[in-house]
């Protein structure tokens, strides 16, 4: 085994956090919705890969820009969101439960992926994905650095938002005590359909960013759960930065495995990060 | 419930006996294979249900160890050249090998249960294939079984494969069932509702969880080895698929986890809906409605079919068995007066009184920094009810946790009826004959208020056979008035039957030794009379009791001796109004007058 030029090893890093942004911006919603709603979303791998396809759709053949496609896709998978933690309030859904409805739920929707678009991998082909900028000897493509800005955008905006305005206090209240917030005055029930929304909005927006620079294949929804989950564990449920600095994290030291070793051996590192991550802190999740 | 063995039993025996006979028909191939996959999925999902319906432990990894077996087989077999028959235990012991390997470790993780055992079970796949796909086991091209011979004990290889998926499929089953009704189901379902108070009435969980993965594992590596060669070529992809679990999850809640042979229904269903769509473009309608399916039936019917036809037939059954019963005598201390005396049982004069039962020295016990016990020295003589008094956050109830293993101690010793207990697991000291009831109420959940007092007859000192332990626990239902409510679960009880009920548990381990922690707060005064009433009735037996009350009406007309505890120390001890009386006493209480 001999060690790659230093050149390799850098543009490993680059891509390395940009595919790590897309871990966190994966799991940014996954977390607030695990966190603050106790409720583990399977579907928004799904979720995410509907927005992509649609992305696709409405790029390659009704030819919108890719990001114009989030004025539709934005405000439809808010209702999705909300409308679905409504079911679950309704249901008096447990945690585990809701891991099992929303499994099924992401099976529905890879199927009716799969009806659609058929199983054939497809790739967007958009005016974003020819540009690359040049950065000394490394390559960073617009795409990519679209996905790292929209994850570190809105993983601040929604620090920030949590913890600077009354409405965000409020929400972290909900998620701590609901009962005791609730006799404080604060709408639980409002303020999780809007959490809710939010969370699947954001699997809208990471859907757009997979479609920019991902081969989408249906049966790929299953590829990204244990890695971004392995994202959310060690970034720590509810936190919205900490998706994304553990994503950048696990990102890098798989570019770093496939550099060094095969690139067949990737999934071994999230995976292992993630029982690491669950042996040593599940007193703490 | 004993009576139901023998139709069971010889059900799934003429069910096998009939299917045995089905490559005998010489019916279109088509049946064969079908058949085939039903059986297939019924050993996949039963195994599964044997961990994860019956202790709820839910895992997503049963893909891993179906595979392990599979390349098990594909190794051996494939690579080696072993006959294929030989790597069928095997692949068993390979399968149970690894899934025992990881529970080992797992679950030592106390918290690590629900929806974290389940990502991590389902992490553990995702490492299983990488590995396998990187090595050699594999290599990233598949294995090719077609060489392999298949031994000839039907007619064609595909009779054969199918007669040994059945008689795995039965076995499966009967296992599934035989632990159903053992002392091992009985343990795996308390583990179920609460798993720290089946530890605490004597249930080795560690131990238990471990066989039932073990068992579940095994079984699932041979359906693997098999299915190797049904396949006849084993890929990576197909083999550690979310498929899988998926699977194994939907046809066991669909079923219902709570009964052996829930999955095998939920198999043959799943099954023959996939089946029906499988051709060509239908396969995806097949799948979303699998998915549909799983939701619908987690909204509506989360006992799955099985569960709730099962739930309210027991109910009946039981009320009408019992109503056919002799009625029991019904004053509380009779009951117990006609019963063989069991050892401890024994009445104050034959024991001598005084003797040292429980010798506590120097106990330390701190949460984050606060020392809840700094170094208590306690001895409980045997035949005494020694009260426990002191302020809220004085260390009774931490010192209870203590003694009965709920907590592990930072320092010092334990030692009961001469044998050092320091530090052992909470099933070991209910073994030995300590039991306790809990402040707040912990009945398990899904289990009827008879099954809730039958767990401790099983797993407390004496180790009672189902049948013994029933009527134990009859007793001590009676004793406390819960008789009437046996079949219900705990739910239908208010608070002073629940507080009954934790008293009719810990008296059905037949302890030497209980720990009563508040059993009369939040009672009313005529609640309390009668309590103090029924606790007399246990102390006219020769318990010995450690009672921790606020009453001290309660504490002053039942206790021979009190100890006061205040900021984890002892401060007093003596008789009771003797120390009521002290200043320390009164000023841990009500705080330093001001001068």
């Amino acid at each position: 085994m001999t060690l790659p030029s230093a050149t390799l090893l850098a543009q490993a890093v680059l891509s390395g956090v940009f595919i790590g942004a897309l871990y966190g911006l994966l799991g940014l919603g996954l977390s607030l919705s695990w966190g603050m709603l106790r409720q583990i979303n399977l579907a928004h791998f799904a979720l995410a890969f509907l927005g992509a396809y649609l992305t696709h759709h409405l790029t390659s053949v009704a030819h919108w820009d890719p990001l114009a496609t989030l004025l539709l896709i934005v405000p439809g998978f808010f209702a999705f969101g909300a409308l679905l933690h409504w079911v679950f309030a309704r249901f008096a859904i447990t945690p585990f439960n809701s891991l099992l409805v929303t499994f099924g739920l992401t099976v529905i929707i890879e199927s009716a992926i799969q009806w659609i678009w058929t199983a054939d991998p497809r790739m967007l082909d958009s005016a974003y994905g020819h540009v690359k900028f040049k950065l000394g000897a490394l390559y960073v493509p617009l795409p990519e650095l679209l996905t790292l800005a929209f994850a570190t955008t809105l993983s601040t905006a929604t620090w920030a938002a949590l913890r600077f305005t009354d409405l965000g206090r409020a929400m972290r209240a909900a998620a701590e005590d609901a009962p005791t917030a609730a006799a404080f005055g604060v709408d639980e029930r409002r303020l999780s359909l809007l959490l809710s929304g939010v969370s699947a909005a954001f699997a809208g927006v990471a859907g757009l960013c997979l479609a920019l620079s991902f081969t989408l294949a249906p049966s790929q929804v299953y590829a990204w759960i244990g890695v971004v989950f392995a994202a959310v564990m060690i970034g720590g449920l509810g936190n919205p930065l900490g998706p994304l600095v553990a994503g950048i994290v696990i990102g890098v030291s798989e570019s770093l495995t496939m550099a060094i070793t095969a690139p067949a051996w990737a999934p071994l590192v999230s995976f292992s990060l993630l029982i690491a991550v669950l042996l040593a802190r599940a007193e703490k999740i | 419930m004993a009576t139901l063995h023998f139709p069971a039993r010889a059900a799934i025996a003429g069910v096998g006996i009939a299917l045995a006979a089905v490559p005998l028909l010489k019916l279109p191939a088509f049946y064969e294979s079908f058949l085939y996959l039903v059986f297939h999925w019924i050993v996949l999902a039963t195994s599964w249900n044997i961990l994860s319906g019956y202790s709820g432990y839910f895992s997503f990894g049963h893909g891993a160890f179906f595979g392990v077996g599979m390349y098990t087989t594909a190794t051996l077999a494939g690579q080696f050249g072993m006959p294929f028959l030989w790597t069928l235990p095997v692949a068993a012991l390979v399968a149970a090998a690894f899934g025992i390997g990881i529970g080992a470790v797992v679950f030592r993780v106390g918290r690590l249960r629900g929806e974290l055992f389940a990502l991590i079970t389902l992490a553990v796949t995702f490492v299983v294939a990488t590995v396998v796909l990187n090595t050699p086991l594999d290599g990233g091209q598949g294995v090719n079984l077609g060489g392999v011979r298949l031994p000839s004990i039907m007619a064609s290889p595909s009779s054969t494969l199918y007669v040994l998926a059945l008689a795995l499929a039965l076995l499966t089953v009967w296992i599934a069932y035989e632990i159903f009704h053992a002392r091992l189901g009985t343990g795996l379902f308390a583990i179920h509702d609460d798993e720290d108070v089946a530890e605490v009435l004597g249930v080795p969980t560690f131990r238990y969880k471990l066989a039932a993965l073990g068992v579940s594992c095994a079984l699932a590596g041979v359906a693997g080895a098999i299915q190797a060669m049904f396949v006849s070529y084993v890929t990576v992809g197909e083999t550690f698929s979310i498929i899988v679990p998926l699977n194994v999850v939907l046809m066991s809640v669909l079923g219902g986890t709570r009964h052996w042979l829930g999955p095998a229904v939920g198999a043959t269903v799943i099954t023959g809906l996939l089946y029906a769509f499988t051709a060509g473009e239908y396969a995806v309608a097949g799948r979303a409605a699998v998915g549909l399916i799983l939701v619908v039936v987690i909204l509506f019917l989360p006992d799955g079919v099985l569960g709730r036809f099962v739930r309210s037939a027991r109910s009946r059954a039981g009320k009408s068995a019992r109503a056919a019963d002799p009625p029991l005598p019904a004053s509380p201390p009779a009951p117990v007066a006609s019963r063989p005396a069991a050892p401890g049982t024994a009445t104050r004069e034959s024991d001598a009184p005084g003797d040292l039962l429980l010798e506590v020295r120097g106990v330390a016990k701190s949460f984050r920094g606060v020392r809840a016990l700094d170094g208590v020295d306690i001895d409980v003589r045997r035949g005494e009810i020694l009260g426990l008094v002191g302020p809220n956050g004085s260390g009774k109830s931490t010192l209870i946790n203590v003694v009965s293993g709920h907590y592990r101690s930072d320092g010092g010793r334990i030692a009961f009826d001469g044998r050092d207990l320091t530090g052992a697991p909470a099933h070991r000291i209910a073994h030995a004959g300590i039991a306790r009831t809990y402040q707040i109420p912990r009945p398990f959940a899904h289990l009827s208020v008879l099954d809730n007092v039958v767990l401790p007859a099983m797993f407390g000192r004496d180790l009672l056979g189902r049948g013994e332990a029933e009527r134990e626990a009859l007793i001590w239902l009676e004793f406390t008035g819960l008789a009437t409510k046996a079949d219900d679960l705990p739910d239908a009880l208010n608070l002073h039957q629940r507080k009954f009920l934790e008293l009719a548990r810990a008296l059905a381990s037949r302890p030497q030794l209980l720990l009563l922690d508040e059993v009369l707060s939040g009672l009313t005064p005529s609640e309390i009379d009668g309590a103090i009433h029924t606790i007399r009735a246990i102390r006219d037996r020769g318990a010995t009791i450690v009672f921790v009350e606020h009453v001290m009406r309660a504490v002053m007309e039942l206790t021979d001796r009190i100890v006061v505890l205040d900021q984890g120390r002892v401060i007093a001890e003596g008789a009771p109004a003797d120390v009521m009386g002290r200043t320390e006493v009164v000023t841990a209480y009500l705080g330093r007058p001001h001068a």
